[in-house]
């Protein structure tokens, strides 16, 4: 990405200047698109069970993020006023197709446990709204920074839920290309004569919502400016 | 340059191009990848075929493991004859292969029984011939698809492997989970139709019916009528097969 970046934005700012950096930065943390905006939850609840899906989709959502941010930037001149709703949904869009494929040809096994959710990045906010608030009035750099920064906030949240979610929903924790890996001893187990049991509710959707509801508040806690009344 | 964004021309002028461009970007994609699908798709029917008869097996060995257990493929016309027998590893491109035939894409197709062709795997298994069916139907959101396997005496139910496109999480998708396809594991069919039954609301189920999926009854209905439908037709075959051993 970087010689791409620094092609794309020449002499006149650096490629780490403030500016650039809070585009990176914000959404990471106060403007982050699901803790803070409540978009793209959809998809936060359903595919947080485990941390290879979770992993795969944040990519997913990523590329996507990247690609719609920088074709809508640099059509941006181009794009006509009543129809860029549409126009910017036929990128995202097919960029989701193209994603799906890839999926569907290398990565069989997550491609079908990620099933329609994949197919749903089309209909996450947080991608929409990138293009909409910001691709269509940047020039592609500095888009570039605000679609890494925009999904790296849905990524982090995402792979924080999971790996809560996993551990202990599933008593294991899941990588692609490494499988899920049981780290309790089985003995453990009440179902072998131990102590411990998996919490059944975690692999269900509203514990992902009281995941997130507590990130929120973690972060809201911190950061007073954020409260609202 | 002075290009007016907001004329009619130009609009339909951007769309024309964009829909071009675009179009040509996902046929090249779908086209590149099509064989790599393809390979997957393979796979995963021999993983599948294996499940119904209690094997586990990856993606990886599925192409190793697959002529280890299946001895013998057969593709049956509607009135159960035998039209093709193959054995051995399996050849994506040898379009006589029963293994290659779709039997979604033939339901899909809504063609009557006569002019359709129906594979039928023949696995052994501890020095058992165990008979595994393709079956496929619909659920409530799209298709759904499965293997049920019969021991040798044609009857008992050895396996089954249920699968599904988009039925509803939780609800329907469990089809797909163990829980549901091990119930099927012993029953039995009966002599005529319906040759099984899947029964709604927890009522007692008998050999010849399994308890469905609260919450997926579309789904669950969908399972028992491909069952029943695909059977009556194999049960033609069973009986030939079945009347020449006695004589």
């Amino acid at each position: 990405m970087s010689t791409e970046n620094s092609a794309i934005t020449p002499k006149r700012e650096s490629l780490f200047s403030k500016k650039n950096r809070k585009l990176l930065k914000d959404p990471l943390g106060d403007s982050n698109p699901i803790t803070i905006q409540v978009l793209g939850i959809c998809s936060a609840l359903a595919i947080t069970v485990q941390l290879q899906q979770a992993v795969i989709m944040s990519l997913s959502v990523l590329f996507v993020m990247i690609g719609g941010n920088v074709i809508v930037s640099l059509l941006r001149n181009l794009i006509p006023d009543r129809i860029r709703i549409i126009v910017q949904l036929v990128i995202i869009a097919s960029l989701v197709i193209i994603v799906d494929e890839v999926l569907k040809a290398y990565q069989p096994d997550i491609s079908e446990k990620l099933s329609v959710f994949v197919g749903l990045i089309i209909t996450n906010c947080i991608i929409m709204g990138r293009l909409e608030a910001f691709a269509l009035a940047n020039k592609p750099g500095p888009s570039v920074f605000d679609a890494i920064g925009n999904g790296m906030g849905y990524a982090w949240v995402l792979l924080a839920v999971s790996i809560v979610r996993e551990i202990f929903g599933s008593g294991a924790i899941s990588l692609p290309g490494m499988g899920q890996v049981k780290f309790l001893p089985q003995e453990w187990f009440i179902s072998s004569g131990g102590f411990y049991e998996n919490n059944n509710l975690m692999i269900l959707p509203p514990m992902a919502l009281v995941v997130v509801g507590i990130i929120i508040w973690i972060q809201r806690s911190r950061n007073e400016a954020l409260i609202e009344d | 340059m002075a290009i007016n964004k907001n004329a009619t021309g130009y609009t339909f002028l951007f769309s024309i191009v964009m829909v071009l461009i675009v179009g040509t970007a996902l046929a090249y994609t779908s086209l590149s990848l099509k064989p790599l699908q393809k390979k997957n798709e393979a796979d995963k029917q021999m993983v599948d075929i294996l499940g119904a008869v209690g094997i586990t097996t990856t993606r990886e060995n599925a192409k190793t493991d697959f002529p280890k257990f299946v001895k013998e493929r057969l593709s049956l016309d509607f009135e159960g004859n035998v039209l093709n027998s193959t054995s051995g590893s399996v050849d994506p491109n040898d379009a006589s292969d029963p293994f290659n035939l779709d039997v979604k894409k033939d339901y899909r197709s809504k063609k009557p029984a006569s002019e359709l062709s129906f594979p039928l795997y023949i696995c052994e298994k501890e020095g058992e011939n165990i008979y595994v069916i393709p079956v496929a139907g619909s659920g409530l959101w799209g298709p759904i698809w499965g293997f049920v396997a019969l021991k040798s005496d044609m009857n008992t139910i050895y396996g089954a492997k249920f699968d599904h496109k988009g039925e509803t999480p939780g609800l329907g998708a469990e089809i797909k989970d163990n829980f549901f396809s091990d119930k099927f594991q012993g029953k039995q069919l009966r002599d005529s139709a319906p040759y099984f039954t899947i029964k709604k609301g927890g009522r007692d189920t008998d050999i010849h019916s399994v308890d469905g999926i609260t919450g997926g009854t579309i789904t669950s209905v969908g399972v028992g009528e491909m069952v029943n439908r695909t059977i009556s037709i194999y049960q033609l075959y069973f009986n030939s097969v079945i009347n020449s051993s006695e004589q």
